[in-house]
C-alpha cells in the first residue's frame, strides 16, 4: 500500500500547487462595458427567487424589482431591455460568480456590509432597496408598535442574524419576550399561522412575500418598525470604475426622473420641457453620457424602456403588486425617505 | 385378492369449507393468530386514520380550476391543482423561451420514441435504434436546444433551460455515461495493467470518499476560479459531468461486484477457446456479469434519477427547484400550494423511478429464464 500512497501525495501536491498558481490568471479582461457591447447583452447576476424581487412568470420571464435594474442597465447600453440574460445565483455561489467574471453585475438582494466592500474586491453600488427587519402580526392583537410587543411570542428563522437582531432590539428596550425558532422560514411561518406565535419575524421586503402565503393576508399586518440596518443594491467588481459609474447612475437617473416628474408614459413629451434639471437628464441639454461611455440620451433610454424608480417600486412590489409594501425608507428624499440621488451637472 | 385393487381412482373431494372463500382467505392471510390480528387490526386503524383526510385534500376539496391563487386560499380548500396546471409550462421549460418551447417537445419527442424503442425488447432493428440514440441523438439534442444561427434557429443560453428539460437531459446523460464508464473501470479495476488499475481505484475511491455536494460545488464554484473566463465550461455542463463522474464511481461497484461473482472458469474457458481480451469480456465474460447486476444497477440508476435534484444548489433550475421557486409567486401563494407541488413533485419521481424499477424487473425475468431452464 505504501507503494501507492506516494504517487497520490504527489498528484495531490500537484494539484494544490496548480490551484494555487491559477487564479492570477482570472482577472477580468478589459474593461466591463466594452465585454458587454462586444457581447451584445448583459449578464447579470439575478435571484432564484424571491417574490416581487426576482421571480420567473408562468412563461418563464424573469420579473420584479431587482430583474428590472438590470434590464435599466442593458437599456441604457442598449436601447433594449431585452438585452439582458440572468443567471440565477444561490446566496452561496453569487460572490464567486462575480470574481470569476461570469456575470457583469450582480443584482440580487445582496446586502452591503463592510467586510463585503474591503475584503472581497466589491463595489456596492447605490443602495436601491433599504430593507431591514420587521414584524408581522395578527390584525386582531391591535398592536400598532413593535414596541408594544413586550411579553409576544416570536416566529423566527435560526440561526440567520435575523434571531440575533431579535434579541438586540428586545433586549435595548428591555422588554420581555419568547422567541420560537425554526429551521427554515416556512415553518416558522407556518407556526405564526398556526397561531404557536403572536408575530412573524424577517426582513421587511419578505415579510410582505410571506403574508401572501397566508391563508388571509388581509388579517395581518406589518408594523412600521424597522430594526436592522439592510442595504440592498446592485454589485460589481473593483477595479472598473466606468462601469461601476454606469451601474449607479442608472439607479440615480431613475431616482431623480421620480423627482421631476419624469415617467414611462410622458417621457417624449418632457424632452420639450424647459426645466433645466430635465434638459439635463434627458440630454436635451449638455452632454452627460460621454464619461459613462454611452451617449447623450442614456437616461431618457432608461426611462422610457423601464419608467422612474418609483414606478419600477410600485409595479414590482408596491401598490400595483400583490406585496403591497408601502414606500417608507424608499421614498425619495423629498417624501421623507432615503433615496436621494447627486444632481446631474 | 384381485377385490383389494381399485380399478378407477377415488373422486377427490373438494377442500373443506373453512379452507375456501373469502372467510377462510381472510382468516388465513389477516387474523391467522393473535399477533396477525393485532397487526391487522393496528393496519386498518392506521389507514383508516391516514387514507380518508389524504383523499379529502388531494380529491375531494381540491382546487382543479381557477383563474388565481384566490379560490385555493378560501377556508378548506385542498391541493390546489389549478396552480399546477398554470405552471405546468414553467415546470417543463424553466424560462426557456416561450415561443421556442416547440424545439423542446421535438427533442422530448424523438427522445421518447427512441429509448421506446431501446426498451421493447422484441422490437426490430434495434442496433439502429441505439446507433440513432447514443450518436445522432445528442447531436440533434444540442443543436435544437441550444440553437444555431446556421439553422436559422436562435441561441437559447443554457441559463434559461430549466424543470422537467433539465432534470431529465441530467438523468438520461448520467445514466447514459455512467454504465459504460463504470464498466471500463470496473474492468480498470481488476486490470493487470498497474497504471489503469491505479488510476481506476484513485478515481472510484476519490469520488465515492466525497460527497456529491463537494463534487457539484467543486464543478460549479472552484472551477471557473481556476480556469480564464473562456474555457469555463458550461454552467449546466458542469454539474453535468459532475453527477456522471459521480454516478460512473458507484456504477463500476456494482459492475465489480457482477465480475466478482463470475467463476473462474468462465474466464479459463473463454481463454482455452483462444478469445482475446476484449472478445473475452464482450462475449463471455459482461453479458453474464451485468445480467447478475441488473438490480444494482437500475438502484444506481435510480439514486441517480433522484440526486439530480442536488444540483438546485448550484443554481440549476432542474424540476424540483421549479416547482419550490414557483411556489413564491404571489398570485398564487397561499397555504396549501406548497404542499400541492411537493405532492406535485413526489408524484412525477415516483413515476420515473417506479417505472425503471419495474421495468428491470421484467428485464430480469427475461434474463432468468436461461438459468431456470
Amino acid at each position: 500500500m505504501t507503494r501507492t500512497r506516494r504517487p497520490l501525495l504527489a498528484l495531490a501536491a500537484l494539484a494544490l500547487s496548480a490551484s494555487v498558481a491559477l487564479p492570477g490568471s482570472t482577472a477580468w479582461a478589459g474593461p466591463t462595458l466594452d465585454a458587454v457591447k462586444k457581447r451584445g447583452e448583459l449578464v447579470c447576476g439575478s435571484n432564484p427567487g424571491i417574490a416581487g424581487f426576482g421571480l420567473p412568470d408562468d412563461k418563464g420571464q424573469w420579473k420584479g424589482f431587482d430583474i428590472e435594474f438590470c434590464r435599466a442597465v442593458a437599456s441604457t447600453i442598449f436601447n433594449d431591455p431585452n438585452k439582458v440574460r440572468f443567471t440565477p445565483l444561490s446566496a452561496k455561489d453569487r460572490f464567486t460568480a462575480l470574481q470569476s467574471g461570469e456575470i457583469d453585475v450582480l443584482s440580487r438582494n445582496t446586502t452591503w456590509t463592510q467586510s463585503r466592500e474591503v475584503g472581497q474586491g466589491f463595489e456596492f453600488g447605490p443602495v436601491t432597496y433599504y430593507d431591514g427587519q420587521g414584524f408581522m402580526v395578527r390584525k386582531k392583537l391591535n398592536v400598532n408598535s413593535a414596541l408594544e410587543l413586550s411579553g409576544a411570542s416570536v416566529c423566527v428563522q435560526q440561526g440567520t442574524t435575523t434571531e440575533l437582531n431579535l434579541a438586540d432590539f428586545f433586549r435595548t428596550h428591555n422588554m420581555k419576550y419568547e422567541s420560537v425558532v425554526f429551521a427554515t422560514a416556512d415553518e416558522a411561518l407556518k407556526a405564526y399561522d398556526t397561531g404557536r406565535c403572536d408575530s412573524f419575524t424577517t426582513d421587511m421586503s419578505q415579510l410582505y412575500g410571506e403574508r401572501t402565503k397566508l391563508g388571509n393576508p388581509e388579517d395581518h399586518v406589518i408594523l412600521p418598525e424597522v430594526i436592522s440596518k439592510e442595504p440592498l443594491g446592485p454589485v460589481v467588481r473593483q477595479g472598473d470604475d466606468q462601469w461601476f459609474n454606469l451601474v449607479k447612475w442608472t439607479h440615480y437617473a431613475m431616482l431623480i426622473a421620480e423627482e421631476l416628474g419624469v415617467t414611462k408614459a410622458n417621457v417624449d413629451e418632457k424632452l420639450k420641457d424647459s426645466n433645466p434639471e430635465i434638459k439635463r437628464l434627458l440630454g436635451t441639454e449638455g452632454d452627460f453620457g460621454t464619461g459613462l461611455g454611452l451617449g447623450k440620451d442614456w437616461a431618457y433610454r432608461i426611462i422610457k424602456n423601464i419608467g422612474n424608480y418609483g414606478e419600477v417600486f410600485e409595479r414590482n412590489v408596491g401598490a400595483g403588486s400583490k406585496l403591497k409594501i408601502q414606500r417608507g425608507l424608499n421614498a425619495l428624499w423629498t417624501n421623507k425617505g432615503l433615496q436621494y440621488a447627486p444632481p446631474i451637472r | 385378492m384381485t377385490g383389494f385393487v381399485r380399478t378407477a381412482p377415488e373422486p377427490t373431494l373438494p377442500p373443506p369449507t373453512a379452507s375456501i372463500g373469502l372467510v377462510a382467505t381472510l382468516r388465513d392471510r389477516l387474523f391467522s393468530g393473535p399477533v396477525a390480528s393485532v397487526f391487522t387490526l393496528l393496519g386498518i386503524v392506521f389507514l383508516a386514520w391516514a387514507i380518508p383526510p389524504l383523499v379529502r385534500f388531494l380529491v375531494v376539496d381540491a382546487v382543479w380550476s381557477a383563474p388565481d391563487g384566490a379560490a385555493c386560499r378560501a377556508p378548506g380548500a385542498g391541493a390546489c391543482w389549478a396552480y399546477i396546471w398554470r405552471k405546468a409550462g414553467y415546470f417543463t421549460y424553466g424560462s426557456y423561451p416561450f415561443e421556442q418551447r416547440w424545439r423542446v417537445d421535438v427533442v422530448f419527442a424523438v427522445g421518447g420514441v427512441l429509448i421506446a424503442w431501446l426498451l421493447v425488447r422484441r422490437a426490430p432493428w434495434r442496433g439502429l435504434a441505439a446507433a440513432l440514440f447514443f450518436i445522432a441523438y445528442p447531436i440533434l439534442a444540442v443543436l435544437l436546444l441550444r440553437g444555431s444561427a446556421m439553422l436559422g434557429l436562435p441561441v437559447v443560453p443554457t441559463d434559461m433551460w430549466g424543470g422537467i428539460l433539465v432534470t431529465l437531459i441530467m438523468a438520461v446523460s448520467g445514466i447514459v455515461f455512467s454504465l459504460p464508464f463504470g464498466v471500463a473501470l470496473a474492468l480498470g479495476r481488476r486490470s493487470a495493467l498497474p497504471i489503469v488499475r491505479f488510476f481506476s481505484i484513485g478515481f472510484i475511491e476519490i469520488m465515492r470518499g466525497v460527497p456529491m455536494i463537494t463534487v457539484l460545488f467543486m464543478a460549479n464554484l472552484m472551477l471557473p476560479l481556476f480556469v480564464p473566463e473562456s474555457w469555463a465550461p458550461d454552467r449546466l455542463l458542469r454539474p453535468l459531468v459532475g453527477v456522471a463522474l459521480f454516478a460512473s464511481a458507484y456504477m463500476a461497484e456494482v459492475v465489480r461486484g457482477g465480475l466478482q461473482a463470475i467463476p473462474k472458469g468462465q474466464f479459463e474457458g473463454a481463454m482455452a477457446l483462444g478469445l482475446n481480451y476484449p472478445q473475452r469480456m464482450r462475449l463471455i465474460i459482461l453479458p453474464q456479469a451485468l445480467a447478475i447486476v441488473i438490480p444494482g444497477i437500475v438502484n444506481s440508476f435510480i439514486a441517480l434519477f433522484k440526486d439530480t435534484t442536488l444540483v438546485a444548489i448550484v443554481g440549476i433550475f432542474d424540476f424540483l427547484r421549479a416547482v419550490d421557486t414557483a411556489r413564491l409567486d404571489p398570485e398564487w401563494a397561499g397555504p396549501t400550494i406548497t404542499a400541492t407541488g411537493y405532492v406535485f413533485a413526489a408524484l412525477f419521481y415516483f413515476v420515473f423511478c417506479f417505472g425503471m424499477s419495474r421495468y428491470s424487473l421484467a428485464v430480469e425475468h427475461e434474463l432468468a429464464k436461461s438459468r431456470n431452464r
